[in-house]
């Protein structure tokens, strides 16, 4: 029994080998290699290896990288609200109100297929819509409702929340759609018999039961926008910042030990909300 | 079947805006690209021609675009194969729950949740400082696997967790050795799902840009050829490229389905041989 124990691990270990190799080569010792480096010195022209605590001093002693932070979570905060509200509802149409299987696969899909297209031309997409003579402008002029075009559509927070909604939604859709169609609908059926209503059948059942996939879509939708930088650089024309875009200025001037440091510590901020949010959810049964 | 309520109207409604929200702009991009010579980058169409796709074929214009487009597809490709050996191999082996497996899956998640510009950077600095040169087909390869390994690893799961053991114990039962069960019996109940692995594989590399950013070296890909473009080209010749470029993925996302949509059929007209006995 031992033996065929043993037998079972060494086995594993072999098939899960290139796996674990690819994330040790590509994974973790870059993030390694990062955590060194930010202890690093740099001059002009290379960094040079060191322990000095100079670049996290720096970070840290500098107000802009609070400013930074805050527009990070405020950019993520913002954006899981609503990517969470349209998902929420979208998957809640898909899985409850679309009768056949045929047609909840075939809106499914329709609802996936952006997110195998590049990021980049859907963000170039929206150029046409939000430009100062784009079609918003133009409607809303035509319409009577202002007179001078809106300047604040393109590059612009607001453009860079919207980008951020059109990108990510999906990542809220499919995990909520996926536990939503795994809820017993015999459930539903009880709950509508012991006379409640609508309202209080999505709030008492279907809102609790949609818990770990809503834990899910989250992650994803916060890792992603915390770690974004060119979202941010490209909607709102290089105008605001948010950690990402801090890091790879720093990599643009080759100042890599700087870029490292905030590196070490975006990476930190998004483990430990990760960590808060795993507490609600155990992926692997969720799967 | 009892009426549509009131509420299947207002969320029917909400549904069709949200996919005119997700394909709209695209579709606009889709008109504008076919500008004429005259046109800018917003409404109105000056005419309409084929003027800033003939361009996309000159080399002044826009660079290397068709380069860089074989890069990337060579390069998904590449990406796409291996998703899908380790990710099928990896899967197996969770079956397994190995020593160290939870250790292994919590990289996993790091690996989906940790912001590609770290994976950039810290690729990058490995090379840079090993002495070795970044190139497209193996730092970029690598940086581009820890975005589409977990994707297939969790489809991977997805699959097992719904995995029906008896049939492979049937085959045991049988005197099916290990590697014919494997073969015979798992491989092709979890195929139409490595199709979905391979579409994740091909398309999530194709686009990827980040993980791209410092480990393509001195031949870019076709996302950071875009990127590069949208600083110094104003023309609707960008809008050419993205129209081009998203037909070409939708044409591959509509080759994937399809093939998983033949392979479902397939398997449910030949899904048993009873009867027919095997030699």
């Amino acid at each position: 029994m031992e033996k065929l124990l043993r037998n079972k691990a060494i086995s594993g270990w072999l098939m899960a080998a290139p796996l674990t190799l690819v994330l040790a080569f590509f994974l973790v010792l870059p993030i390694v290699l990062i955590v060194v480096v930010s202890f690093w010195r740099a001059t002009e022209f290379s960094i040079i290896p060191a322990f000095v605590w100079e670049n996290y001093e720096f970070l840290f002693g500098s107000s802009v990288t609070y400013q930074v932070f805050l527009n990070t979570f405020k950019y993520a905060a913002i954006t899981w609200a609503l990517t969470l509200v349209i998902g929420f509802t979208v998957a809640y149409f898909l899985a409850f109100h679309v009768r056949t299987q045929t047609w909840q696969i075939a809106l499914f899909l329709l609802c996936t297929i952006p997110f195998w297209t590049s990021n980049i031309i859907r963000m170039i997409s929206w150029i046409p819509f939000l430009g100062r003579n784009g079609i918003a402008n133009s409607t809303l002029i035509s319409w009577g409702v202002i007179d001078e075009p809106l300047e604040w559509l393109l590059f612009s927070d607001f453009a860079v929340i919207l980008a951020f909604v059109h990108l990510y939604t999906l990542f809220m859709v499919v995990p909520i759609f996926n536990t939503m169609m795994r809820i017993d609908k015999s459930l539903i059926e009880a709950a509508r018999d012991a006379g409640a209503s609508g309202v209080q059948i999505l709030w008492n059942v279907i809102i609790p039961l949609t818990k770990p996939g809503i834990m899910i879509g989250t992650i994803f939708v916060v890792t992603l926008v915390m770690g974004d930088f060119i979202t941010v650089r490209f909607m709102s024309g290089s105008q605001s910042a948010n950690v990402g875009r801090l890091i790879s200025n720093d990599i643009a001037l080759l100042a890599y030990p700087s870029a490292a440091a905030t590196a070490v510590v975006l990476l930190l901020t998004v483990l430990i909300v990760i960590g808060i949010l795993l507490r609600f959810v155990d992926i692997r049964r969720e799967l | 079947m009892e009426p549509r309520s009131r509420s299947f109207y207002l969320l029917a409604i909400f549904f069709a805006l949200f996919l005119l929200f997700l394909y709209g702009p695209t579709i606009t991009i889709g008109i504008l690209s076919f500008q004429g010579p005259g046109g800018g980058l917003t409404f109105p169409m000056r005419g309409t021609s084929l003027h800033w796709f003939r361009d996309l074929f000159e080399q002044q214009a826009v660079g290397d675009i068709w380069g860089s487009f074989g890069r990337s597809f060579l390069l998904g490709l590449m990406v796409m194969v291996t998703t899908v050996v380790v990710s099928v191999m990896g899967g197996l082996a969770f079956r397994k729950r190995f020593p160290g497996s939870t250790v292994l899956f919590y990289l996993i998640i790091t690996s989906l949740v940790i912001p590609s510009i770290l994976i950039s950077l810290g690729v990058g600095l490995m090379f840079s400082q090993t002495g070795l040169d970044v190139h497209w087909s193996t730092s970029g390869f690598g940086s581009q696997l820890t975005w589409t390994l977990p994707f297939g690893l969790l489809i991977m799961f997805a699959v097992f967790n719904r995995f029906d053991k008896s049939y492979e114990e049937a085959a045991r039962d049988l005197g099916a050795s290990p590697w014919q069960t494997l073969r015979h019996v798992v491989l092709p109940i979890i195929a139409p799902s490595l199709i979905g692995v391979a579409l994740f594989g091909f398309t999530l590399s194709y686009d990827e840009f980040a993980r791209t950013l410092l480990t393509a070296g001195s031949y870019n890909t076709l996302p950071l050829e875009i990127f590069g473009m949208t600083t110094n080209v104003t023309t609707p010749v960008l809008y050419a490229l993205g129209t081009l470029t998203t037909a070409f993925s939708l044409i591959m996302i509509g080759f994937f389905l399809c093939i998983a949509w033949w392979s479902a059929r397939r398997k449910a007209r030949t899904g048993s041989d009873a009867g027919k006995g095997l030699v």
